[in-house]
């Protein structure tokens, strides 16, 4: 019944006919202000830079060059691999992917755990969880920074209860960048798998707990096969913003945790800057946040095909 | 029975809760109960006041604070209406426009602002405005803020569209409707929870952002979370603690409406439960 419903939905076109004159804003605003700008980036990556920010209209692939070469200050030394710009990306990389881990290993226990209450209740959870996520990203980055500060209430109450001695120095490290991520997209995580798990028939646990399995061997041979999907889906909703963050390493972590948002950021503040690297910075980390979603979405068209 | 129970529930998983909670609300919390610290040091409890709630509505950076607030909420209001009005146009044609040729790149062109790291969009922009030597300032905000609500507003719109069976605008054709009155007597309103609910995102979107913001802003003009970065970079001082508060708790009071909003417009909620 349901299914039938949901055909006869899925081919109404009353609004056929005035499909485009509905679609025409959507192509201007986004067309002109989001493609457009894009576009000019990819352009602008392959220019020569001006010296005072900018860039003059001549072909060059030395924003790109600079990227992986050295070549010494004149530019005619033999090149050599610059690894500053390399090893910033791949700390940007592992920084996410450590944010994306840390928001598994507590999301998915809270995602199972919401998804297996009473309906009733469910909501009030899920509720509790995304809250956070609606307040101003920035006032939780500093809420968090205010918290873990050397001096600050954490490291307060932990003297305070006896558990150390001295401060920990939490502020400007890896892992403060790393928990200010975790804090700034853990409903990202949650939300899908709680969804996966919701659908989950728990049949399926019964039938391997008959057949002597145990819990944790039901967990990690049964529901997490199946539930897989939402995992996948939360694990690139968190992998993807994290790469690109900007508040919390720029916050809560310090000069030695320079990261790509911090990079494409001051190619373009000033004077200093130089427009065309920032430029192929900013297009290397579209590029992997698109195959990123790229092999999300082709992983999605294959499970559904093999689901009809 | 009792066994199903046992199944379901894993030793560890309640804790795991709990303590992601307590990471979710302490940092809020702390931030909350300093707002009201009568004391000039951050570090030190000096007994419970208002004073830094009186310092940002008549201190000295009170009429900087009022310019930046009353920045950021005429961009949302603005950014909120113009995104539903062109989501709500665009899932109209998504979902009711039936099968056609550019759909799938249609819904990319849609969720592109969410897809773009916020950073890159951020600097795109503020070059693109520069070369077309489009002034930067309240309008090359606005107009930003637009293009990034755009798939925030579509989402709840169009997921609500999609529960709606297409017999009730048919009908209203029957009956010598035009499509244009179909929409506005029959759908509409039909659609009205999911919209709401796409203005209401928009709004917070709008008025969370910073990156983007800060970027193309331009000089002279602030928003609450610019001004409020402008001030953290010298300390986190008390008044921006509670200027903190009062935004998150405006955050929280509006997620908490649309909350119950959704719930009370949801078809078949009760059928659900």
């Amino acid at each position: 019944m349901a299914g039938e419903l949901a055909s006869t939905r899925a081919v109404s076109r009353t609004f056929a006919p005035v499909r485009t004159p509905l679609l025409i804003p959507t192509w201007v605003i986004i067309g002109f202000f989001l493609v457009a700008p894009v576009l000019m980036m990819l352009a602008y990556s392959f220019l020569t830079k001006e010296f005072r920010g900018g860039v003059i209209w001549e072909f060059s692939l030395a924003a790109y060059d600079q990227f992986i070469f050295d070549r010494g200050l004149f530019g005619d030394e033999p090149p050599q691999i610059e690894w500053t710009y390399i090893v910033i990306f791949v700390r940007s990389i592992i920084q996410a992917a450590v944010a994306t881990l840390l928001c598994l290993i507590i999301g998915f226990p809270t995602a199972y755990f919401i998804a297996t209450r009473s309906p009733a209740t469910r909501s009030m959870w899920l509720f509790l969880v995304t809250v956070p996520y609606w307040v101003n990203l920035l006032i939780r980055t500093v809420s968090m920074k205010f918290l873990i500060r050397d001096n600050g209430p954490l490291n307060e109450a932990l003297m305070g209860l006896g558990v150390i001695g001295e401060p920990i120095a939490l502020i400007n490290t890896d892992f403060a960048v790393q928990l200010g991520l975790f804090y700034s997209y853990l409903p990202f995580m949650v939300l899908p798998i709680y969804a996966s798990v919701e659908r989950y028939d728990f049949a399926l646990s019964e039938a391997a707990a008959d057949l002597y399995a145990n819990r944790w061997t039901i967990l990690y041979k049964v529901i997490l096969p199946i539930v897989w999907p939402g995992i996948v889906a939360g694990c690139i909703l968190v992998f993807v913003p994290s790469l690109g963050a900007f508040l919390a390493p720029d916050l809560l972590g310090g000069a030695k945790n320079f990261l790509i948002g911090s990079l494409i950021e001051e190619q373009f503040k000033g004077n200093a800057g130089n427009w065309p690297f920032g430029a192929a910075a900013s297009m290397i980390l579209l590029s992997l946040v698109l195959i990123a979603l790229f092999i999300y979405a082709r992983r999605q068209a294959r499970r559904s095909a093999q689901a009809a | 029975m009792r066994q199903r129970i046992n199944i379901k529930r894993y030793p560890g998983f309640l804790p795991v809760t709990i303590l992601c909670l307590v990471v979710l609300y302490a940092p809020l919390l702390v931030v909350m109960v300093y707002s009201f610290n009568d004391s000039l040091s951050i570090t030190r409890w000096g007994g419970f006041s208002f004073r830094w709630y009186m310092e940002i509505f008549t201190g000295p950076e009170s009429a900087k604070f009022k310019d930046a607030a009353w920045n950021s909420l005429t961009i949302a209001l603005s950014a909120a209406v113009a995104s539903t009005i062109i989501a709500t146009a665009a899932a109209v044609a998504m979902v009711r426009g039936g099968a056609f040729k550019g759909k799938a790149l249609n819904l990319a062109l849609i969720s592109m602002p969410i897809m773009v790291p916020e950073i890159v969009t951020a600097v795109a922009t503020l070059v693109f405005f520069s070369a077309i030597g489009f002034t930067l300032g309240y309008l090359s905000i606005l107009v930003a803020h637009i293009v990034f609500c755009i798939p925030f507003a579509y989402l709840p719109i169009a997921a609500r569209l999609q529960g709606i069976d297409g017999s009730y605008e048919e009908a209203a054709q029957d009956l010598y409707a035009s499509r244009f009155q179909a929409f506005l007597r029959v759908l509409m309103p039909l659609m009205a929870p999911g919209i709401l609910a796409g203005f209401l995102l928009a709004f917070i979107i709008s008025l969370d952002d910073f990156i983007i913001t800060n970027f193309i802003k331009g000089a002279g003009i602030e928003t609450l979370p610019t001004a409020i970065f402008g001030a953290v970079k010298q300390g986190i001082k008390p008044d921006i603690m509670a200027l903190s508060t009062i935004m998150l708790s405006v955050s929280i009071l509006i997620v908490t409406l649309s909350y119950f909003i959704s719930r009370y417009g949801r078809p078949g909620t009760k059928a659900e439960a």
